[in-house]
């Protein structure tokens, strides 16, 4: 294949991990933003997402486009309940202490995992995707299933940002994150937006994974990566802003996307992972610094 | 803190731990005696953890990096320059303080939240680093140290380090020298800043104490404990491997250091043994040991966030260092 062909690829690729990267990211950087905590099991949320949509899709089986549409409803809302039990039995009574909250995640991460690997075994699992359409390109014929799958990651991105401007389930999240206290005195039911803050998150992670199962298999050990690569689009994008999510999450998957097709992969997630870093001790604030509050 | 206490309760109580230690040597049948030796080394780590940790309050997810620079600044020096083990052992000890001074340079920029996730980061930058000179390192697959490398030749001396009483001694003297090690730094001026950082750091600026030098020294002395612990574990057990630069190994001595009690000098030990014989009790009945270690973390941060030992200084013995 010719370069420009090649690049062309890349590109698709990197949209198509771009898009599930944006909706994970916006779930980690939702709870961050709202709660002032971070989530070291997102990524675990992620993982139940993808292995819960086999489980619906294999029990149902019939036609994969109704296993598919099964796997697209239950798995996020089970997910949504381990999170929303979560938040209410352990992160409420540590009163989102940020230490704390990171300790507990992280026994919530291995707890998850290791429940995974007991009932879900260690093998990699596929979904069939819902339909099987190539696009025939001049130069290759492409999944049209994984440019559903941008196109679908577009309206949720949509969809939330709606839910978060424009409707009232919108504004008491944005007044609790303005300022917690002040919330409270005006009689908005923190607690309550707290867990449904956090529900929503663990939500987004599993739909994104439920995605991009047909594509990559369902595994246990899955969460790893998007956990870290969430990090990353959350600190570059500025730690709590939602437009810079999404705009650090596309660049973040584009170039993730070119870079692992044209040099080694360990190298491109090394120098992406101390270039964050670095972007974390210098400019705090993010690239696209929404000024801290 | 401790009051009007005499320090000699205080040192003949760690005096006491170090010949208990040392008695065990002959009593434990030879699956306990090499556990324990592995024990000890782990503790070491989990002391140097506390450092900053306990004392400093300073919450690394990142202390992997400086056990694993410990470690394959050992095993590199014998594998491909054959030196023998005290100065490979140097070698891991320079390793380990010349990256906590580095990455204390960077990390200590930030605080809270960011502190984590930023040494959380640089270890995981480590790891990578580990599987992409291959070459060097051995990858995921990692270096097997030959039983010849690892008998040490001090002068008329000979210790064999594969040989189960020669490890044990060797991970005894290590652990008793960094306890005490711990013990005097605490309780000397120097650790009641470190205590004065961690409770108020603007009031302790105020007081004219540069808090970021300290801090930066703090993070030196806690890495270089790590290192020595790492390097001590790849002379011993004659192992080197990725695995032990992975996220794991540096929630592991959080988890023990939180279970013994964080800011006591004997918690590390406590924490560690505790864990270490849960989970290899655990083992027996299910294979599932990270359920165990994700509902302690839990359990701990909910309704014991003192420790064991914490808890027992705070309700019976307040004079526990």
């Amino acid at each position: 294949m010719a370069f420009g062909p090649h690049l062309f690829l890349a590109l698709l690729e990197g949209l198509v991990s771009a898009a599930v990267l944006s909706l994970t990211a916006l779930g980690l950087s939702l709870v961050f933003g709202v709660m002032r905590i971070v989530n070291v099991a997102h990524g675990e949320f992620f993982m139940l997402g993808a292995v819960l949509a086999w489980v619906t899709s294999s029990m149902l089986g019939g036609h994969p486009a109704l296993g598919f549409a099964a796997a697209l409803v239950a798995p996020p809302l089970a997910v949504g309940a381990v999170a929303w039990l979560a938040e209410r039995l352990v992160l409420q009574r540590l009163e989102y202490n940020p230490e704390a909250t990171i300790v507990a995640t992280i026994g919530l991460l291995y707890i998850i995992q290791q429940l995974a690997l007991t009932f879900y075994g260690p093998e990699a699992r596929p979904v069939p995707p819902p339909f099987n359409y190539r696009i025939l390109l001049p130069w290759f014929g492409y999944s049209g299933y994984k440019l559903s799958i941008i196109a679908f990651s577009a309206l949720l991105l949509v969809a939330t940002w709606l839910v978060l401007t424009r409707t009232k389930v919108g504004l008491l999240m944005r007044a609790t994150q303005y300022d917690r206290e002040i919330a409270q005195a005006f009689a908005i039911p923190v607690g309550r937006v707290y867990a449904g803050v956090f529900a929503l998150g663990a939500m987004l992670a599993a739909i994104a994974a439920v995605l991009i199962v047909p594509i990559s298999q369902a595994h246990y050990l899955m969460g790893h990566d998007p956990l870290l690569l969430s990090f990353i689009v959350v600190i570059i994008g500025g730690l709590g802003s939602l437009r810079g999510t999404v705009v650090a999450a596309i660049l973040i998957g584009l170039s993730d996307g070119i870079i692992s097709i044209f040099f080694s992969p360990t190298l491109a997630k090394m120098v992406a992972t101390l270039a964050v870093a670095l972007v974390l001790v210098f400019r705090p604030q993010g690239l696209f610094g929404a000024t801290a509050r | 803190m401790t009051g009007e206490v005499s320090p000699l309760r205080v040192y003949l109580l760690h005096a006491a731990i170090i010949l208990a230690l040392f008695a065990l040597n002959f009593m434990l049948p030879p699956y306990h005696h090499g556990l324990m030796a592995r024990i000890m080394v782990l503790a070491v780590f989990a002391m140097g953890y506390n450092m900053l940790f306990g004392y400093a309050g300073l919450l690394s997810l990142g202390h992997a990096m400086f056990f694993a620079a410990g470690m394959y600044g050992t095993g590199l020096a014998i594998t491909h320059f054959g030196t023998g083990v005290p100065a490979a052992f140097a070698c891991g000890i320079v390793a380990g303080a010349v990256l906590a001074f580095a990455i204390g340079l960077l990390a200590l920029r930030t605080s809270g939240v960011a502190f984590m996730i930023v040494t959380m980061m640089f270890s995981q930058v480590f790891y990578l680093a580990i599987l992409y000179f291959a070459a060097w390192t051995g990858g995921d697959q990692g270096m097997v140290l030959q039983q010849a490398a690892r008998v040490a030749t001090l002068g008329p001396l000979v210790l064999d380090l594969s040989h189960p009483v020669g490890r044990y001694m060797a991970a005894l003297a290590l652990f008793a020298i960094a306890l005490f090690a711990t013990l005097i730094t605490v309780r000397s001026r120097w650790g009641r800043v470190l205590v004065a950082i961690r409770e108020n750091e603007e009031r302790t600026r105020m007081l004219g104490y540069d808090t970021f030098a300290n801090k930066l020294a703090v993070t030196v002395l806690s890495g270089t404990i790590a290192a020595a612990a790492g390097s001590a574990f790849a002379l011993l057990f004659g192992y080197v491997g990725a695995n032990f630069a992975a996220v794991q190994y540096s929630i592991l001595p959080l988890l023990w250091v939180l279970l013994g009690g964080a800011a006591t000098t004997l918690g590390p030990l406590v924490g560690t043994v505790v864990m270490y014989y849960v989970t290899d009790t655990a083992s027996s009945y299910t294979s599932a040991w990270l359920l165990i270690v994700g509902v302690v973390l839990i359990a701990l941060v909910l309704f014991f966030p003192k420790g064991i030992l914490g808890t027992l200084r705070e309700r019976w013995a307040g004079w526990l260092p």
